[in-house]
């Protein structure tokens, strides 16, 4: 079906079109690139880099041994980089990349105020408030550009409530008995190839800790920007919830506009104590390349929660429409009892991204629930992949879980692909999963033209209805914006 | 492992064809394959729950000449399938086809070793879908059958023929003296406007170890009609790899139901190649296991063309320490618009020592279609057996009913009622349940 040309409606039907109306003729808008002097350390990755990195972030000799181990580790794997996931990609040069790159500011800042006003233009730019006076936003922002925190918001008044809340930099100088507690108890070192690299050579990242029965007050948020060029960047994400506590996390992503692929290989790491709670959102806008499938960041991304208290719960939501490759499985290991895990996501995939995403849940304790929504969009030349793992242990007494995964295509160039692996060694459990694949139906665009949207709205209508289940996960603050994301994503691949 | 050294021992004894190279090149593909990828383990995708690489620990002997079997007919006697009097029978002994007792009784069945049908008239057909399944099972398990394919029969049904008598397909192994390694091979020609239904069964006589890596490729030309059965009820101490391959080369229809009722390690690849529009084809199983049975189905259904209709249903009972395995792989290829694709699988889990692992794939390169799949583990519905229960129902017999009513759905697609019957006989006996 060839779309009408875009004509803009005189009277808007409502909000959330017109924000649609404006959105899907932009291009990727956060593709600038700042200008400000880096402090880089060479390319290269050999054990001098980590001593290098480490040195630089003035860690603790555990620290340093924990580093080399993961390297060591990483070194042993390095010649077998996982080939299961459904993408390609050319062999990464691993030694051609900067693995550290922090932006030079004359002296450690000691309030926001002090920030290089251009780093602050950057993130103001982006739509990131760094600033504490504008209350209104009621955010708290970690923003970490390249490969460091450069600064966090309302960090003193979540330090009233005992909340900490700050860079894994400062985390490591200031309290290093609860990182040195929890870090890889979640995701070892060993885990996967790019978890050990991560792990090697992770520069900075979030840190939280919510103590017990405290609930968070507002959002938390990380920021992070890859700005410099041939960088990389490896972040790592603490959280850990105590018992009876509440926190809900937010994390978006951009890059800039360049030619060559840049490497994206995190992790993240959440604990929920007793009766805690995490809820874990992300809206992922890397750079996915221009039209050709020239460019964009390579994501390669491990996330894990752990729901190791009774009565826990981690709610993971993601809304996927950036990068070149997305290989990322946010998980549940549920092993508490009564502990619940969710997954939501929407992923989009344009011209000629690829996506192998999708989530783990590992039953082990007794009454464990789980749910698992999952959206594809493909379109253009993209393949997406949902990849998930439903494990129901011998002793998962009464479990259960629920999972639906829709793909809709876009276009009869892209692909969508399933691969649900279920295993279930419980009788006592009880086990769902449903999927569909269609594309819009004609109907469908038929009885919104009918009554005077044009093709293109119609599609932006059908998809933000298609996406809706998960789109309603994300708290408020991100929900517009993944709202407009989505229909950028998919900019001129109707018809 | 001394198996794999005793194969390759048998593999260069054979004799070459003198008249044609053709078959000899295939073999030796297929056995610098084998060597090459080796007995799959646990590391690949497609084995990844069903190790069989202990199977290969066994001492085997792979039967030397297709004559000197000892089995008789008053041997297979109590192994028959009833119906068998108006039946064309094809007895398979270790491997190798047995043309002194099989029966055939419709005019037009042909059955050729694969040799002399490759040298005489059915070439081209031969040369176009003979080791056709190795494009979609990249493993050595599919890779040593086919090195071994001399011993293989050509089966064909003529033109435009509906064959009155159903075909059963019996391999028997017989491991009454020795451990039996056997691969029984053949290649079905189901000509134009030709409509059959297949029987297929695998029996063991004696308490030997057997291992039984079959593999059956049936070609489905324009306007066929195939209804394919597969009963497996061995004893527990056999093993199989079974595949069955199915390509559709033209617009026609395929109906097939696998049983699976005992067997120690069980494999079934079913492969369904829609190479033409307009096909269509339903895949029905059922899998009720107890006891140490692994069984493993594997399918996938290739939409390779536009405007077909594929309908998958696989449902699982598991008992005991059994393991059951479904892997279904539905593929829609670029171009294949309006294809209609469904799969769904369900299981049910008897006792706290079963398990299954299950994995319904979609991959789908093409927008305009509609594809579906789902799948369900549970147990038995507690709401149903209070029903029954407060109507004076024993707990045994409700439990009975209910299972009886889950598998039913799936029997009822046999069409072949002889076929349907002892079916559920066996099911029955199983739920010590009185059909009348």
């Amino acid at each position: 079906m060839k779309p009408e040309i875009y004509q803009s409606p005189k009277n808007d039907m409502n909000d959330e079109l017109s924000t649609i109306e404006k959105t899907v003729l932009s291009d990727y808008k956060y593709g600038f690139v700042t200008d400000i002097e880096a402090d880089e350390a060479p390319p290269g990755l050999n054990e001098d880099i980590i001593r290098f990195i480490s040195a630089k972030k003035n860690e603790p000799e555990w620290m340093l041994e924990w580093r080399l181990k993961a390297f060591r580790h990483w070194s042993r794997l390095a010649a077998e980089e996982p080939k299961w996931a459904n993408i390609e990609y050319p062999p990464i040069s691993y030694q051609d990349i900067i693995y550290y790159s922090a932006p030079k500011q004359k002296v450690k800042p000691n309030s926001l105020e002090e920030i290089d006003p251009e780093l602050r233009r950057t993130f103001e730019k982006l739509g990131i408030s760094l600033d504490e006076q504008k209350r209104l936003s009621g955010v708290a922002v970690d923003a970490v550009i390249d490969s460091v925190s450069i600064g966090t918001s309302f960090k003193e008044q979540l330090g009233e409530m005992g909340i900490i809340f700050c860079s894994m930099t400062d985390a490591i100088q200031e309290h290093p008995d609860l990182v040195r507690k929890y870090l890889s108890s979640v995701v070892p070192i060993t885990d996967n190839y790019f978890a050990a690299l991560n792990s090697a050579v992770f520069t900075d990242g979030s840190f939280c800790y919510i103590p017990k029965g405290v609930r968070c007050p507002m959002e938390l948020s990380t920021y992070f920007r890859i700005n410099a060029e041939n960088t990389g960047q490896f972040e790592r994400t603490l959280i850990i919830a105590e018992q009876g506590s509440y926190v809900s996390y937010l994390e978006g992503c951009t890059a800039p506009m360049r030619d060559e692929h840049q490497l994206h290989a995190a992790v993240v790491e959440l604990i929920a104590l007793d009766d805690a709670e995490i809820k874990y959102s992300t809206v992922q806008n890397w750079y996915p390349g221009d039209k050709q499938g020239k460019g964009g960041i390579y994501n390669f991304v491990t996330k894990r929660g752990i729901c190791k208290g009774n009565n826990s719960k981690i709610s993971w939501t993601q809304v996927e429409t950036g990068s070149a490759i997305t290989w990322k499985y946010p998980s549940v290991i549920l092993k508490g009892d009564n502990s619940t895990g969710e997954f939501y996501s929407v992923a989009v995939t344009n011209n000629y991204q690829q996506a192998d995403t999708g989530t783990k849940m590992q039953h082990l304790g007794k009454n464990t629930k789980s749910r698992i929504v999952s959206k594809g969009i493909s379109a253009g030349f993209s393949n997406n992949s949902y990849r998930g793992l439903v494990h129901v242990a011998k002793n998962a007494v009464n479990a259960r879980n629920y999972s639906q995964c829709d793909s809709l295509l876009l276009g009869d160039k892209c692909g969508a692909h399933t691969f649900p692996y279920i295993e279930v060694k419980n009788n006592t459990s009880v086990v769902e999963h449903e999927a569909t694949t269609s594309k819009i139906g004609e109907d469908q665009i038929f009885y919104c033209n009918q009554r005077g949207i044009d093709s293109e709205t119609a599609v932006a209508l059908i998809i933000n209805g298609f996406a809706r289940e998960v789109m309603n996960q994300l708290p408020m603050e991100f929900a517009v914006e993944a709202q407009k994301l989505l229909a950028v994503s998919l900019e001129g691949s109707v018809g | 492992m001394d198996t794999i050294e005793y194969l390759t021992g048998q593999f260069h004894e054979f004799p070459q064809d003198s008249i044609d190279r053709g078959l000899d090149i295939l073999r030796q593909d297929a056995f610098n394959a084998f060597n090459t990828m080796g007995i799959p383990g646990m590391k690949h995708e497609e084995w990844k729950y069903t190790r069989i690489n202990k199977l290969f620990n066994t001492d085997y002997s792979l039967s030397a000449d297709p004559a000197d079997h000892s089995v008789s007919t008053s041997d297979l006697g109590p192994y028959r399938l009833p119906g068998n009097k108006d039946a064309n029978e094809l007895f398979f002994i270790n491997g190798r086809f047995a043309f002194d007792l099989s029966v055939i009784q419709s005019a037009g069945l042909q059955v050729l070793p694969i040799s002399t049908a490759y040298n005489g008239e059915h070439r081209d057909v031969i040369a176009e879908n003979l080791s056709h399944s190795s494009r979609y099972l990249k493993d050595g398990i599919n890779a040593l059958n086919t090195a071994f394919l001399q011993h293989g029969v050509f089966i064909q049904v003529g033109r435009g023929l509906i064959l009155e008598h159903p075909v059963y397909i019996y391999n028997i192994t017989d491991a009454r003296t020795a451990n039996i390694f056997s691969q029984p091979r053949s290649l079905v020609n189901i000509n134009e406007g030709a409509q059959v239904q297949m029987v297929e069964t695998f029996i063991t006589f004696g308490m030997n170890e057997s291992f039984t890596n079959q593999v059956m490729e049936v070609v489905v030309q324009q306007d066929a009609v195939v209804e394919y059965y597969k009963i497996q009820n061995d004893a527990s101490h056999t093993n199989q790899v079974s595949t069955t391959h199915f390509r559709q080369t033209a617009k026609s229809y395929v109906h097939t139901v696998t049983i699976s009722l005992n067997g120690g390690i069980v494999r079934n690849n079913l492969n369904m190649v829609m190479d033409a529009e307009h096909c269509e084809s339903h895949l029905y199983g059922l899998y009720f296991q107890q006891g140490k049975s692994h069984i493993d189905n594997h399918t996938i259904v290739d939409n390779a063309m536009p405007n077909c209709l594929s309908n998958e249903f696989y449902k699982g009972i598991l008992d005991g320490n059994s393991s059951g395995v479904f892997n279904g792989k539905i593929f829609v290829q670029r171009d294949a618009q309006k294809t209609n694709a469904y799969q769904s699988n369900k299981n049910v889990l008897l006792s706290e020592e079963a398990s299954v692992n299950t994995k319904p794939q979609l991959e789908i390169f093409a927008d305009d279609v509609k594809c579906s799949h789902g799948c369900t583990v549970g147990r038995l519905d507690e709401e149903g057996l209070f029903y029954l229960r407060s109507r004076g129902i024993s707990e045994k017999i409700a439990r009975s009913l209910l299972l009886h009513g889950f598998v039913v759905d799936i029997l009822d697609k046999i069409r072949l009622a002889v076929i349907r019957n002892y079916a559920d006989q066996l099911i029955s006996e199983r739920l010590e349940f009185d059909i009348s």
